[in-house]
């Protein structure tokens, strides 16, 4: 049965295990065919930003494409992706004044500027709602 | 009457606020509700037989499903062969089981 589930997320990239398992609901709800709806707020509309880039690491001594950091722009590019494949939306929304608060405005194709007010209609149009709330 | 799934992320010895995750859970089942709890990352530390796993082993006697992600376990050296009497682990499919079927769903 197809339904609509949406995602409340808070974690900057690359703080915190919470970030990774989110990535990992999203998924598992896109490949059964559901539909997504995504609220990235503080932090979390860092996740989507265009601007990361790998590194090398002197300390393991490799060059960018041996270290292959891992970049959670690309993450959610792969979940639009995964998305499309399965027929399923991925409705992903930062929410605007955390953009502006952090200059984050340039984000990859696919998710969107929004406001609290998607966030409530998400809730209002989905079948349930998990928020995954940041910790310390 | 509503069922939980209440997602625990982290571990008692650090976060003495887990526990508090587990008395909801069993406040939830003493009032008859179908209540889950399904561990998460460092949540599944206690899963392991140990003096932090005899309070959920006595959740999952009450009625509790006590559930340690399968991920988290693997990511941590805890063979699902070895965990603490009532626990059980599985895929986080059973957080979208949950979703899907209308359950609250609480992280912790």
């Amino acid at each position: 049965m197809k339904t609509t589930l949406t995602f409340a997320l808070m974690d900057p990239p690359f703080e915190s295990a919470r970030s990774a398992t989110a990535f990992r609901l999203i998924d598992r709800a896109l490949r059964r065919g559901h539909d997504v709806n995504v609220f990235a707020y503080e932090g979390a509309v860092s996740l989507s930003f265009a601007a990361q880039k790998a590194h090398p690491n002197s300390v393991h001594g490799t060059n960018v494409e041996e270290e292959d950091h891992p970049l959670t722009r690309d993450w959610v590019a792969a979940l639009h992706d995964a998305a499309a494949e399965r027929g399923a939306q991925l409705h992903w929304v930062n929410c605007g004044l955390c953009v502006d608060e952090r200059g984050a405005n340039e984000s990859i194709p696919g998710p969107r500027r929004g406001s609290p007010a998607d966030f409530a209609r998400f809730i209002e149009e989905s079948n349930n709602t998990l928020v995954i709330p940041t910790g310390e | 009457m509503p069922s939980y799934l209440l997602i625990v992320s982290r571990d008692p010895h650090t976060h003495v606020s887990a526990t508090r995750c587990y008395e909801l859970a069993a406040a939830l089942a003493r009032e008859g509700s179908p209540v889950s709890l399904f561990l998460v990352q460092n949540g599944v530390l206690p899963a392991r037989p140990s003096l932090g796993s005899a309070e959920l082993s006595e959740l999952a006697g009450r009625g509790v499903r006590v559930l340690a992600d399968a991920f988290s376990l693997r990511e941590r050296g805890i063979a699902e062969s070895a965990l603490a009497p009532g626990i059980e682990a599985a895929p986080i499919d059973v957080v979208i089981d949950a979703l899907e079927a209308g359950a609250r769903v609480v992280w912790h």
